[in-house]
């Protein structure tokens, strides 16, 4: 059976060009970056490289750039580095209820250990925080906001730029966890005020196990693991250097790629949308109706369950995801969807539907044609009564 | 490249897409409903019994595949059968049925049961 992957919010399959060089490195590259003979300075160049690449598509200085192991170590590294530098001077941080769990459970996580104190900021309908209510979170113990750029479950890009310059003004760090928008959306730390910015590969057809934390110059971040002292202290660990070559390309190719397909994608998310709240009746948007990642589209179907439709969907060949509880092995519904405010049944009956650069219109059109009845099916199941 | 181990045995996914007996009985001899604790959904049984066996046996269930494949495989083990032998349905008949579910999925099975029980509990209640 023919399969058409809509989830890329959770995975991106490997550039074949990205494959093929990290491949090449791994069969033909020995060294270890720290070694001063010529097969660890062959890998340091190309950890060099990489990180000229990232730097170039953010538009940081290579310097500013830390690899790590993914996204949740990068955003384990913003919050616990800067809180650790800043320790017995500043231990607040302020964040929203919609962030991804490597910052909300790494901040809590902080504060039972009696080492800061959270402030978790509410989300409007769409989603949204308000950068006033920021504004105001923010005192003279503050170390750090973190707020994402765009969320992994309903798409919603955070005012940002507000924040930042919120933080800015106030001597504040400012963090974004950007894995969602880096090599979708435009991102240049030269105009844009944020701190500390949180990158993954896998989210942009690179290989997984591979992120990276840009640390803008000035801002104070203690290392979090002891070791050798790699990453010039910052983060301690022989560098996963293909991985790292990987992530390099892997955002080249993507920021080359960005402006036109960014703009096709949303084409395609946008009739997703619309044809879905056609085809479909009391089908709930979930996440900004406009201001939202290009590639998502997000619903609740009342009278639904996720895991439901996400079986039914699988056994039709579409590999799609839910955030209700139940998918994942994991009873919790989704906090992003609580923190919406809908209720608990509605928040069950959640579909995430990502595009990529593999999406075609076709892929769409099938998608469109598959769901209406699984929703019918389901509700049919449930009893749930539903006027058109 | 392996092929991805099965989450559900083709029985469970055949009633997910074809459920049995999916409705509700409207003037039934009892109802009985049960919920998962853990996520909050839901199932709801209504049965008629006619000289003391289960004619009619219908299901709702608000709830994952494992729930919902449950309910549905119950009503076809429980319609006919007398209403001392429906009460004796266990969880483990229903996993029999099913060939089996995901081990985290058993507890989903087990509300389809509370909802049949809930359902001869208070047939017999109404019927005095
Ligand atoms: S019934 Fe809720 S997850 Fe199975």
């Amino acid at each position: 059976m023919r399969r058409v992957y809509l989830d890329h919010a959770a995975t991106t399959p490997v550039d074949p060009e990205v494959a093929d060089l990290m491949a090449q490195v791994l069969r033909e590259v020995s060294g270890n970056p720290s070694s001063i003979y010529a097969e660890g300075r062959q890998a340091r160049a190309l950890v060099d490289r990489a990180r000229d690449e990232v730097a170039q598509a953010i538009g940081a200085d290579p310097a500013e750039i830390v690899f790590t192991s993914g996204g949740t170590e990068a955003d384990n590294l913003a919050l616990r580095g800067v809180l650790k530098a800043r320790e017995g001077e500043a231990d607040g941080i302020v964040t929203t209820a919609i962030e991804h769990h490597a910052i909300l459970d790494t901040a809590l996580d902080l504060e039972a250990h009696g080492q800061a104190r959270v402030t978790v900021l509410p989300v409007d309908r769409d989603g949204r925080v308000s950068a006033q209510a920021v504004a105001r979170s923010i005192d003279e113990r503050t170390a750090i906001v973190s707020v994402m750029h765009g969320n992994n479950e309903v798409g919603t890009l955070q005012p940002v730029l507000e924040i930042g310059a919120i933080c800015r003004e106030r001597g504040v760090a400012f963090h974004s966890d950007a894995v969602q928008t880096v090599g979708a959306l435009a991102i240049d730390v030269r105009t844009m005020p944020i701190d500390l910015l949180s990158v993954n590969a896998h989210k942009f057809y690179g290989p997984k196990g591979v992120g990276a934390l840009f640390i803008r110059r000035g801002t104070r971040v203690s290392t979090v693991q002891t070791g050798g002292g790699q990453e010039k202290g910052r983060r301690t660990g022989t560098e996963n250097v293909s991985g790292i070559v990987g992530l390099g390309a892997a955002l080249r190719i993507a920021a080359s790629r960005r402006a036109v397909e960014s703009a096709r994608q949303a084409e395609l998310r946008d009739r997703l949308i619309r044809e879905i709240r056609s085809r479909i009746p009391d089908a709930t948007l979930t996440g900004h109706p406009t201001d939202r990642l290009p590639n998502s589209a997000s619903f609740c179907f009342s009278g639904t369950q996720g895991e439901a439709l996400v079986v039914s969907l699988d056994l039709e060949g579409f590999s799609v995801s839910s955030g209700s509880a139940c998918t994942s092995g994991n009873t919790d519904p989704s906090h992003v969807l609580l923190a919406l405010g809908l209720d608990r049944d509605l928040a069950q009956g959640s579909l995430r539907l990502t595009l990529g650069r593999d999406t075609t219109g076709a892929d769409i059109d099938a998608l469109l044609a598959a769901l209406p009845p699984i929703v019918a099916r389901l509700r049919a199941a449930s009893g749930a009564t539903v006027s058109a | 490249m392996t092929e991805a181990p099965d989450l559900y045995s083709d029985a469970a996914l055949d009633h997910l897409t074809r459920p049995r007996n999916a409705g509700t009985i409207p003037d039934p001899s009892g109802i009985g409903s049960d919920t998962n604790p853990s996520c909050g959904d839901r199932t709801v049984i209504t049965l008629t019994i006619a000289d003391g066996r289960l004619r009619d046996v219908r299901f709702r269930t608000f709830g994952c595949t494992a729930a919902i494949a449950s309910a549905s495989v119950l009503t076809e083990l429980a319609t006919g059968l007398e209403a001392d032998a429906a009460v004796q349905l266990m969880p483990a008949d229903i996993l029999r049925a099913l060939g089996g579910l995901p081990e985290r999925k058993e507890p989903c099975a087990l509300m389809a049961i509370g909802a049949l029980r809930g359902a001869l509990l208070d047939a017999r209640v109404r019927a005095g």
